[in-house]
């Protein structure tokens, strides 16, 4: 396609590629959120993480290693399968395959900060708060994302935001991280 | 990837991977099973019939709990209570629960084969729950469960399976899986207990006990259906004990650290001894709960092969 930048070489054929963060820009804006978690919550009392299968869960690893290393404080982590919470269920043809939930710890009464790596319709972090519910009632929720894209279809709102990617509907943001074998880096990708 | 059919009738059947798929799909709920809140919105609007032809509690109760900690609305019907001694047919039974929007029913029937003839005359899912003699997949895959969470390898897996294996359809469906696996599998029981063709389902004959259980890892004891032989297959209750009962001593001939199975429930002191079934190396309880789970991962699966 003409004017992009990006296809050097490319196959016509395969979806194009517009870089928008790069390794440097990931880390630097999970330390941002890390210390703004810090800021907002007083310091680590209380206080829990739990990402969303998959990329959540790897950067709330990544949050809770700066939280360390700022604070000096190890706080808990969670991992959360959100796919029975899921509100198309019924109305797809095959069953997601589901992942493990596997949050070791008391959630009642401590502040959750629900870890994603994109935010998109909502409807992901809306089944993520039903799951976690499940699980025990949580004083607090707060939501952390590295990319906000907009589009929401629910009323719900980031309260750490790595990045806001204005994108159209038929985009799709990729967060690639080196935990998945990949170079850290956040793509958009045109149909 | 997905369970990419309708029905789970046999697995004699199912591949490889669609078993350890099952498998993996019920390690997620046997978390949701030890939650404080074992429920979660899966099935929620989708409508599971238990239609049992045959009394069973256990595997009801199990059917039933794995559907409603589904959030699935669950319907049990038991036939032998209603139209069918006015005559009416399993299909014609089975159409009516059909109309009435039932995505999937799980059937339990006193003859071989009914779950296939169901399964090709409905649209709704159908999961075999115990057909005659014929199988009884879920049974089978919650004892694979149930090795599988003790973190035995099936490769190279050596099992017994000990009692009346002509009229047990759960040793039919764990001969077909375990086999399929790569485990060694022996049947071991009175030769009026043995089917004439199981070599050819690829498990080996042995008459004796003790030299069964020789280095096996898992030991399978069967029911002895006494309700269901008709026929005397053996002189006396008490022999059968004798020469087939598993007691404590037997058990040594095991290897060290063999888990003993049972599908229940469970003649004390007939053919399991009580001292074994309560021991540390039984894992009778265990499969209970397993069953729970593995069957919300098969329910999960199928609901979405409609």
């Amino acid at each position: 396609m003409p004017g992009n930048r990006m296809t050097t070489g490319a196959r016509t054929d395969k979806p194009q590629e517009r870089p928008v963060m790069d390794a440097g820009d990931i880390a630097r804006a999970l330390t941002r959120i890390a210390h703004e978690i810090l800021e907002r919550n007083k310091g680590t009392k209380e206080l829990a993480l739990v990402g969303i299968r998959t990329g959540g869960v790897h950067l709330a690893h990544r949050l809770a290693r700066r939280i360390l290393d700022i604070e000096g404080a190890q706080v808990p982590i969670g991992e959360l399968d959100i796919t029975l919470y899921r509100d198309d269920l019924a109305l797809r043809k095959d069953q997601p395959v589901l992942r493990k939930t596997s949050v070791p710890f008391n959630i009642s009464d401590l502040k959750i900060v629900l870890v994603d790596d994109v935010l998109f319709t909502g409807r992901t972090t809306r089944a993520a708060m039903d799951g976690l519910i499940d699980l025990g009632r949580p004083a607090e929720i707060q939501l952390a994302v590295l990319v906000d894209r907009g589009h929401r279809q629910l009323p719900i709102k980031a309260n750490y935001i790595g990045k806001n990617i204005p994108t159209s509907r038929d985009e799709i943001v990729k967060v690639l991280l080196e935990e998945e074998g990949e170079e850290d880096r956040v793509v958009i990708l045109k149909a | 990837m997905s369970l990419k059919r309708k029905d789970l009738l046999s697995l004699a059947t199912l591949s490889v991977d669609e078993i350890m798929l099952i498998l993996e799909t019920a390690d997620s709920f046997k978390e949701v099973t030890g939650r404080e809140i074992k429920k979660v919105p899966a099935l929620r609007g989708k409508t599971v019939v238990n239609l049992f032809f045959e009394p069973s509690t256990r595997t009801r109760t199990s059917f039933e709990l794995a559907a409603k900690r589904l959030s699935a609305d669950v319907i049990n019907f038991s036939p032998s209570a209603s139209s069918v001694v006015k005559g009416e047919t399993l299909l014609d039974t089975a159409r009516n629960i059909e109309a009435m929007q039932a995505d999937i029913i799980v059937l339990r029937h006193q003859a071989a084969g009914a779950a296939e003839t169901l399964a090709r005359s409905v649209k709704s899912s159908v999961i075999n729950a115990g057909d005659g003699w014929h199988e009884h997949p879920t049974q089978a895959l919650l004892d694979l469960y149930t090795i599988r969470e003790r973190k035995l390898p099936f490769k190279g897996l050596r099992v017994a399976i000990v009692g009346d294996v002509t009229h047990s359809r759960v040793a039919r469906s764990n001969i077909y899986a375990l086999t399929k696996l790569g485990a060694e599998v022996r049947v071991v029981g009175p030769p009026t207990m043995l089917p004439p063709a199981v070599d050819r389902m690829g498990a080996r004959v042995y008459y004796n006990l003790e030299e069964a259980l020789r280095g096996v890892q898992v030991i399978m004891m069967l029911r002895l259906q006494l309700e269901r032989q008709g026929r005397a297959l053996f002189p006396t209750i008490r022999e059968y004990s004798r020469l087939y009962g598993l007691t404590a001593e037997r058990v040594k001939l095991a290897e060290p650290g063999a888990i003993v199975m049972h599908p229940g429930p469970i003649n004390r002191g007939v053919e399991i001894a009580p001292e074994v079934a309560d021991s540390l190396s039984s894992v009778i309880l265990d499969q209970v709960a397993n069953g729970v789970a593995v069957r919300m991962g098969i329910l999960y699966l199928m609901s979405g092969a409609n």
